[in-house]
């Protein structure tokens, strides 16, 4: 196997104990390059702390969390930012690292951004504010991609139109990448891997394994994970992220 | 020329203003005001300290501040109380153990005065080169560690998942505070020195929109309030460290009236 050049992180039976209670225990998992590694599970279950644990933001835990890469980029599921610090996009773009500005500026194209890159944080809206986290993490390059509920406050139109870019991302740059959503429909026709956590892992495979699982059926309700489970996406045209539709070739 | 007196308080007033400018962006942006205070009281430790051993006044105030920050540090990581709880249980305690200090040195003739309010008027050349070379320093410093220290202070979660290590550079930035302590409690004293961090930062905040500006409007504010205590304190004999730290006061009040017209923009 050339798992050993290809592994990114590797996580062995993790588990965090907080305030007298598991946030989450027993998780197992592995990500390597050009792979989409996605975890849902209802709220409270642990996804966050486990994209945490993957990032080595918690110093006690228990198992075994083995990193292979520097190149780490992360989209936080919540991010404040104190408004005393005056800060431009284009100041947030090189936070961690020093990028030119034509790099900037293809990152910002990319997520439908580019007008924004004079503009103060503080007067972004959610959803242009979410588009942004996602361009720095994808200027940075980076080898492992930690993305956590990363479309949420973006509109439908866009929302698709960022799930088609991180599969893209993951085929151009060859990274591994880290997702944490609960639209499960879009999210699961992307992923290679789908780990279903409720504290533990309850199941994890592939998309169709996990999706006719018993255990998943069990937390999602039978019904809503039949409607959702797999959506095979297949259409004749592509959503682009200001929303407007264009044919495909 | 440094016989003069006035030139020399002008010399340093200018050194510690160049360094409490960037320093008092962090300041303000760290949300550390009452941090400063805390490290400004545990100077007094420091400067009995001196007085007891005959070591080097700045040096010991460094020490002791940088002790008091670093036991601070540890506090936050295994206690539950908030910060600014152990900020006062610690500003509170040093201050006290300093006065206790001084007490039991009752024989010493100990000017408590000049150590809160400081005394720019009465500083030497060797004064003025450890504040130059001092602050020379810090700021060499502050320019090494300002990529992963400004990463942590915008989010301290992603800066660490992004391997820029906030921890350590946190740890850093609370060492160069006790040293801007330690080298400017001639000039300004303990109870003004944080004035000087925070003052100039804040006008500088009220007109500026990205953090670069903001630094260069927080140096010129600290500098335009040294020249200006300076001269006032000359001409109409005020104390020269409460006259600095007044005029950075006035040059705030000025910038208020530039967040007005900007708010005024925007709607």
């Amino acid at each position: 196997m050339t798992q050993i050049n290809n592994s990114l992180v590797k996580l062995e039976n993790v588990g965090v104990f907080d305030n007298d209670k598991w946030l989450v225990k027993g998780v197992s998992f592995e990500i390597n390059k050009g792979q989409i590694v996605t975890l849902i599970g209802p709220n409270g279950s642990g996804k966050t702390t486990t994209a945490k644990i993957t990032l080595g933001l918690y110093k006690d835990i228990e198992g075994k969390v083995q990193k292979f890469t520097e190149k780490v980029a992360y989209v936080p599921q919540k991010i404040s930012i104190d408004w005393t610090l005056p800060i431009r996009v284009n100041d947030f773009m090189n936070l961690t690292n020093t990028l030119t500005n034509d790099e900037i500026k293809d990152a910002l194209e990319i997520t439908g951004t580019p007008h924004l890159i004079n503009k103060n944080l503080k007067s972004l809206s959610g959803g242009e504010f979410q588009r942004i986290l996602m361009a720095r993490a994808i200027a940075k390059k980076p080898e492992l991609l930690v993305l956590d509920e990363p479309v949420q406050g973006v509109d439908f139109n866009g929302e698709i139109a960022l799930y088609e870019l991180i599969k893209k991302i993951s085929d151009t740059l060859n990274c591994g990448i880290l997702l944490i959503s609960h639209n499960l429909h879009v999210v699961m026709s992307k992923t290679d891997h789908v780990v279903c956590l409720n504290g533990h892992v309850c199941c994890s495979g592939t998309p169709i394994d996990v999706a006719n699982n018993e255990k998943y059926q069990e937390i999602f309700g039978k019904d809503i994970s039949k409607i959702l489970s797999v959506y095979e996406h297949s259409h004749d045209h592509i959503h682009k992220i200001d929303g407007s539709i264009e044919k495909k070739k | 020329m440094l016989d003069d007196f006035f030139i020399r308080a002008l010399l340093v007033g200018i050194g510690m203003a160049l360094v409490t400018g960037p320093l008092g962006c962090f300041v303000v942006w760290r949300r550390l005001s009452f941090f400063g205070d805390t490290l400004a009281h545990s100077a007094l430790l420091g400067v009995t300290l001196s007085y007891t051993t005959e070591i080097n006044m700045a040096l010991s105030v460094f020490v002791i501040s940088s002790i008091v920050a670093l036991i601070l540090l540890k506090l936050q990581k295994t206690t539950n109380l908030p910060s600014d709880a152990l900020l006062g249980l610690l500003a509170h305690s040093s201050l006290a153990i300093g006065l206790v200090v001084i007490g039991l040195l009752a024989t010493i003739r100990f000017d408590l005065m000049g150590l809160l309010f400081g005394d720019i008027l009465a500083v030497n050349v060797n004064d003025i080169i450890l504040v130059w070379i001092g602050g020379a320093i810090i700021l060499i410093v502050l320019k090494i560690i300002w990529k992963p220290l400004f990463a942590s202070t915008v989010n301290f979660e992603l800066a660490e998942a992004e391997g820029m290590k906030p921890e350590k550079y946190n740890a850093i930035f609370t060492i160069l505070l006790a040293a801007i302590i330690a080298i400017s409690i001639k000039i300004v004293g303990l109870l003004l020195i944080t004035g000087m961090l925070i003052l100039p930062a804040a006008m500088a905040r009220n007109i500026s929109d990205n953090p670069m500006q903001m630094v260069i409007f927080s140096v010129i504010g600290g500098l335009l309030s040294v020249l200006i205590g300076l001269f006032a304190s000359l001409e109409i004999n005020t104390p020269s460290g409460p006259s600095i730290i007044t005029a950075g006061l006035l040059l705030f009040i000025l910038s208020l009236s530039r967040i007005k017209k900007k708010t005024q923009l925007n709607n």
